[in-house]
């Protein structure tokens, strides 16, 4: 993947694909300490301890649960390379937790890139689950709740062209708004 | 700064056109594999042109759907075009300018862009 942001593209496909009625985002940077944390949190349905042990191997999993695949060991390798981790916790029936633990300040980081293209997609093909999306510097923070917006839209979808085009804008805007200094 | 006051007033821009649409059942449905293999060659931009030039030009009843690994990882990006009476166009190797074309000349035009088909490639 040449963006993180389309990790999380990926990786949220398996929290839509477990049936989840909520993805949480959270991108969290502290620029003193050159920390990224990339969190995927879901509602779905969940894992069992051998699945979740699986995922992590991906010539397992492909051929027993086609579902996860290669997401979580790519994601996996990019935060490796940044000598940072991952750690996935599940529970059947609660739902999935991954974050990825990057360093942003080595060689080997793969730049965050166009996380509102990521979040425009997600949230304008799936229009019955809600995102919940923050994203935050320091102090600085941002948070987007289709849970909010849904209420102001009072039943016109997402995914109509004046209205994506708008949460494009406002995700760019808001973001460029806490990450300049 | 995009307000939220904005989103009110598209809200009731959106419900004035929406009321004027033809509800003909009569939908074309463009679908993009977005499983890790479709995401990592390059699906994203893809699928954003596909959006972005159907608004762009005002189509009616053409949607754009995302799906799972099609199975065919190699070709990636890949997208379906269903037209309602006709058959199934798979279009494969995709790049942003390719999918203009395809809703230029196929959705616009009725002419599948047959040096794109999956067909095409496999010769």
């Amino acid at each position: 993947m040449r963006e993180l942001s389309l990790n999380v593209l990926d990786i949220a496909q398996n929290s839509i694909s477990a049936n989840a009625s909520l993805i949480e985002i959270e991108l969290k940077e502290n620029a003193d300490e050159n920390k990224l944390l990339i969190g995927i949190y879901d509602n779905g349905k969940g894992m069992t301890k051998k699945q979740l042990e699986a995922v992590r191997d991906p010539f397992f999993t492909t051929r027993t649960t086609r579902k996860v695949g290669m997401g979580i060991p790519l994601f996996k390798m990019a935060a490796e390379m940044t000598g940072g981790h991952l750690e996935i916790e599940s529970e059947v029936g609660v739902g999935t937790r991954v974050k990825a633990f990057f360093n942003t300040d080595h060689l080997d980081f793969i730049p965050i890139g166009d996380m509102a293209s990521t979040m425009v997609m997600l949230i304008t093909m799936n229009e019955h689950i809600d995102f919940l999306y923050t994203r935050s510097l320091g102090e600085k923070s941002f948070t987007l709740d289709t849970r909010v917006l849904r209420e102001i839209l009072e039943g016109v979808p997402f995914s109509e062209p004046s209205i994506s085009a708008w949460l494009k804008d406002y995700i760019n805007e808001n973001t460029k708004h806490i990450t300049e200094v | 700064m995009k307000t939220l006051e904005e989103l009110m007033a598209l809200r009731e821009a959106a419900k004035a056109q929406m009321t004027t649409r033809d509800d003909s059942s009569e939908v074309t449905r463009i679908v993009v594999g977005m499983a890790t293999c479709g995401i990592a060659a390059g699906a994203r931009p893809v699928m954003n042109k596909f959006v972005e030039e159907i608004a762009k030009r005002g189509l009616k009843n053409v949607t754009v759907a995302q799906t799972g690994c099609i199975g065919m990882c190699q070709y990636e990006p890949i997208a379906e075009v269903l037209v309602p009476g006709e058959e199934k166009v798979t279009y494969v190797q995709l790049t942003d300018e390719k999918a203009a074309k395809i809703i230029l000349e196929h959705i616009v035009n009725g002419k599948p862009v047959a040096e794109y088909t999956v067909g095409a490639i496999k010769k």
